[in-house]
Formats: structure tokens, sequence, C-alpha cells
């Protein structure tokens, strides 16, 4: 239970899937420009993550048993592309109010590298199914807290006065250097 | 007749050098861009073996174009694209081991890296063989020169060194900062201000629609949505 809960606490704050491993960062700097949408963008990517870890995990194990396991990059994005087709269609019929909170974000996810990497980076560390599981659980939240704190900080940059040359994309990256600045602060907390 | 078509194969080639950038100005890419940028042969490793899958792929998607069907199109480029990775990935292990465990988790996720799926989409699924062939060789050596242009900025202020040679004067006491997250946000800003203010033109507000590889499956819906959100 304890190294449950390092897991997550480790994945959100230590090694912040955006901010200190880089993944992600399309949607990051893409939907980060409104609160509302960064939590539908997080609330998707959690529900993908940890779905797509268990979908993915007994795929390994049956490559593993074949002794095909360098085919799991196709097919884990496979998996990937196809989960979140079937998950759009299953919400579109069955739960509308949720299709329509997460809908739109949900195609963006294929190409999310965070998911893949998740994926992969379970397999590479060798845990156990539930390990798996809450570790896709503390990526997918660290995605989100990093996305919903940057859009606050956006807010802020939209009006203020920048140089004209680093207006946009510029400041908003040196922004989130500042971010991922103050997450080091939480560096060897579990080490 | 001939001169005309070498030379806009001249063009498809080299608008991916620095015209059409695809991290410094179409912003696509930006993981590994940030990610292995610490030193500067890691950059040009990574941006060499996705020019590498990048015109492997645009030279298979050509060539499929007229086989797969609209509809399933995007996985059936993800498969074909996954597969050269896959290829990459063994090539790497076998001769470059020490550029393999640099990479790392890295090098799988050119799978998923914006540029590729994105030139599949928007160039190779509507062109012939050779143009898009030289449009993924222009736009990974323009991909491989930004890695190369960060990671160099990256390791000699970072580290003090370049290529692994230290320099006099700075290997003593390097400024940290640059080789950790943060300073690779930092350093990535600052080069796509410059290269806005050389090339006089207003910095992109934000990645819009044009260049996202989604864009066909969401139909622009997130853009809506936030304008309405707007209202």
């Amino acid at each position: 239970m304890k190294e449950l809960v390092i897991i997550v606490l480790s994945a959100v704050f230590v090694n912040n899937v955006v901010l200190s491993q880089f993944m992600g960062i399309c949607p990051f700097l893409g939907v980060s420009k409104q609160l509302k949408s960064s939590i539908g963008m997080g609330g998707a990517v959690i529900f993908v993550m940890v779905c797509a870890t268990a979908c993915t995990y007994p795929v390994y194990i049956l490559l593993d048993r074949f002794e095909i396991t360098y085919l799991r990059t196709v097919a884990f994005i496979l998996v990937i592309a196809l989960f979140v087709q079937l998950v759009e269609i299953v919400l579109k019929k069955v739960m509308p109010p949720l299709y329509s909170a997460l809908g739109v974000y949900l195609p963006l996810i294929t190409t999310n590298c965070a998911v893949l990497g998740v994926t992969v980076a379970n397999i590479d560390s060798e845990y156990t199914f539930v390990q798996s599981i809450f570790n896709a659980l503390g990526t997918g939240l660290a995605f989100s807290l990093a996305l919903i704190l940057f859009s606050g900080v956006r807010g802020r940059i939209e009006h203020s006065d920048i140089p004209a040359t680093f207006k946009g994309v510029p400041s908003t990256l040196i922004a989130a250097s500042i971010v991922s600045l103050s997450f080091m602060g939480f560096g060897g907390l579990f080490a | 007749m001939t001169d005309k078509k070498t030379k806009s194969n001249w063009y498809e080639f080299t608008k991916g050098l620095i015209k059409e950038n695809p991290t410094l100005v179409t912003l696509l890419g930006m993981c590994p861009t940030l990610a292995i940028t610490t030193m500067a042969v890691n950059g040009i490793g990574m941006g060499l073996a996705t020019t590498f899958v990048l015109v492997c792929s645009n030279i298979v998607i050509s060539l499929l174009k007229n086989v797969i069907p609209k509809a399933v199109r995007l996985p059936a480029f993800i498969v074909i694209i996954a597969g050269f990775v896959t290829l990459i990935d063994f090539i790497l292990q076998r001769y470059i081991p020490s550029l393999y465990s640099a990479l790392g988790v890295f090098l799988t996720l050119i799978t998923v890296n914006c540029i590729i799926l994105g030139r599949a989409e928007a160039f190779a699924s509507k062109n012939k063989v050779i143009p898009s062939a030289l449009d993924g060789l222009g736009m990974g050596l323009g991909f491989t020169l930004s890695l190369f242009t960060m990671g160099s900025i990256r390791e000699i202020l970072g580290s003090g060194s370049w290529f692994g040679i230290e320099i006099p004067g700075i290997s003593s006491n390097p400024m940290l900062i640059f080789i950790m997250p943060a300073g690779g946000f930092f350093v990535l800003g600052c080069i796509i201000a410059m290269v806005n203010k050389l090339a006089n033109r207003k910095p992109p507000k934000e990645i819009s629609c044009d260049n996202c590889p989604s864009a066909a499956i969401c139909g622009g819906s997130c853009q809506n949505r936030e304008k309405e959100a707007d209202k």
C-alpha cells in the first residue's frame, strides 16, 4: 500500500511527466489556454492512460509468451489508437454528458506521447499489474496538475506587457521553464 | 518542363530546412526537442533517426496512398511509422548502443512524433514518391539542424563542453541549470524568439490547427470549443 502511494506521489511531483520528462508538450502548450479546457483534457488523459495501461499490460504478457516483444511499439500504438476510437464510440452512445465533456479531446490523445510513454515505462520499470495501474493514474494526475497550474500562469501572461518578439509561444515556453524550475524543488523527495 | 520540375523538387527539399523548419516555425515535435538535447551529439542522433523514419514512412505512405481507405488512414499511417521505428531501434541497439541508451524511451516515442504523422497526412498522402521522399529528407534535416543548435547551446552552457570536448574557462564552473528541464524550455523559447526577430516576423500566437496533425480527426472542434467558452 505504502509503495503504491509512493509511486503515485513521485509520478505527480518528483518525475512530473510534462515538466521534467517532456512528454505531452504539444497538448500542454496547445490546450492550456483556459482552465475549463485544461480540466477537460486532463480528465480525458487520466481516463485513457489508466485504461490503456490495463489493455497493454496483458498484450505485453501475450507478446512475451510468443517471444516477440520487439513488436511492442507496433502493438501498443495500435491498441491505444483502437482503444481511443472505441471509447469515443461507446461514450457517445452510453454517456452523452461525459462525451460532450471529454469527447473533443479524445482524438488528440492518440498522438499524445505521454500515453505511449507511460505504457512503455511501465514495462521498462518491471512494474506489476497493480503498480502499473497506479503509475498510470499518477502520471495522468501529474499531466492534469501541470496543465491546470499552467493555465493560471498563461492567464496572467496574456495581460502583461512583453517585448513584441517574445509575445506568444516564446513567452509561454519561458513561463513553462519557471514552472518547471519550481517543480525541481520536489527532487529527491523519495530518494 | 524538366527545369520547372527539378526546381519544384529542390523547393520541396529546402523548404523544411529553414522556411518551414518543423520545430522552430511550425512548432511540431516539441517533446524530443526538449528532452534529449542535453548534448549536441544526442541531438544529431535523434535528428537522424527521425529523418530515417520520416523518409521511409513518407515513401511507403506515398506509394500506398491509393490503397489505404480514407476512414482508416490514420491507424494505417501509425502502424507503418511504428514499423520503421522498430527497425531503427534494432539498428541503433546493434551498432550504436551508447546512443541507444542515451535516447532511451524517446526512441520508441518517434512513433508519436507529430512531425512524422503531420507530414504523412499533409504531404505524402497527396503527392508522388520523389517529392514525398525529398520533403521527408528536408523536414528531417531541418529537425536535425534545430536539435543540433539546441543541443550545442545547452551542452556548452550547461556542461562546459562541446561534443564531449571540454572548453577551457567554462568547464570548471558550468551553469548546470541549462541541462535541467527548466533550461530546455528557456533555451527553446529564446531560440524561437530569435528566429522570429531575424526573420522579421510576428511570432505564432498559438499552436493552430494548420499545424496540428490531429486536426484531421477532430476537425478543429477543440478550437471552436475554446471560442465558445470565450463567449
